[in-house]
């Protein structure tokens, strides 16, 4: 299955959510937002969040800027 | 009575902000911070990389400082709009700086499409900080489009060549009731001192500090620089005069009186 994460085409496993997509990344424990297909989705909905081809998915965090 | 800035939804003690880019070593950004008194610092949002162990910013800012968001990265409202939204998802308020840039050399904001963001943003209850370049008639329509604050450029972005749109900015502390807020650019206290001389409201300050032999020393001197602008701003103007004016008495004396 190919998705988008980041801006970058992988092709990964088959995920069963994305909460399932976040813990193979060890970033379910981060401080971090994720936008599933412009949407974004609150960390209690990421298990209910289910990855299909062609989605495209933003994880983003904060980093020091002016 | 105390100065105090009111701004967004805050009443502010410091007219001093704070970006937290650029520094060598993110553990020193806590002690800027003391040092600096502010009360406001901008942070910014990027894709998380994988393989790296970034820390979290948000780990060495005092949980009473406000945190502002910066669209840093945005080249449109409508990048910027998602960023907004991005960072407000993160839980850390909504106070937005709107940054849109398409300019790569000289990193100036894209005034049209910062509007733009402005309008729908504001709308949806984030409190915008436009950063923008320093034109009356965009403050303007910032202003009715519902921004908290301008933030006009002083010099590009990590020039630290100063204020050099001091004409310009002036302009538009003079003719906007909304807070001014000059933003980028300025390198020396006296830059910052400047700016508040001319009534501004507060200054944004990041490179000049992050990159200053000692971050935690220069913060001090720009906290100190934006108090004394301040002061000297409240008290009103001093006059010039085209000729001297003597300090001390002017009788002779060691002469022959005549």
């Amino acid at each position: 299955m190919k998705i988008k994460i980041n801006g970058k085409e992988e092709d990964a496993a088959v995920f069963t959510s994305l909460a399932d997509l976040m813990a193979s990344k060890h970033l379910e424990q981060k401080a971090v937002v994720v936008e599933h297909n412009y949407n974004i989705i609150p960390k209690e909905k990421w298990h209910e969040t289910a990855i299909a081809e062609g989605d495209n998915i933003e994880i983003v965090s904060f980093v020091g800027g002016g | 009575m105390e100065d105090c800035l009111n701004i967004a939804d805050k009443s502010l003690s410091n007219r001093l902000f704070i970006g937290t880019g650029k520094f060598p070593d993110k553990r020193i950004v806590k002690d800027v911070i003391r040092a600096s008194g502010c009360e406001v610092v901008t942070v910014a949002l990027r894709r998380v990389d994988e393989d790296s162990e970034e820390e979290n910013i948000l780990d060495y800012i005092p949980e009473n400082c406000t945190v502002m968001i910066n669209t840093s990265g945005a080249r449109n409202a409508d990048e910027a709009i998602r960023i907004a939204r991005l960072g407000k998802a993160m839980g850390c308020g909504n106070w937005i700086k709107i940054e849109v840039i398409s300019d790569n050399k000289y990193l100036l904001p894209d005034n049209m499409e910062t509007l733009k963001a402005t309008e729908v943003l504001a709308k949806e209850g984030f409190f915008v900080f436009a950063y923008m370049n320093p034109d009356l008639v965009i403050a303007r329509q910032l202003a009715k489009a519902g921004a908290a604050a301008v933030m006009p450029l002083g010099s590009p972005i990590g020039s630290n060549r100063g204020l050099k749109t001091e004409e310009l900015v002036r302009i538009i502390v003079n003719e906007i009731a909304i807070p001014v807020i000059v933003d980028a650019g300025l390198g020396r206290p006296s830059d910052a001192a400047a700016c508040m001389e001319m009534g501004c409201d507060a200054v944004l300050v990041n490179t000049a500090i992050a990159t200053a032999s000692n971050p935690v020393k220069e913060a001090e001197a720009f906290n100190l620089a934006v108090k004394a602008g301040r002061l000297h701003h409240l008290l009103g103007s001093i006059k010039t005069m085209p000729h001297a004016k003597a300090s001390s008495p002017l009788t002779g004396f060691l002469r022959d009186i005549k």
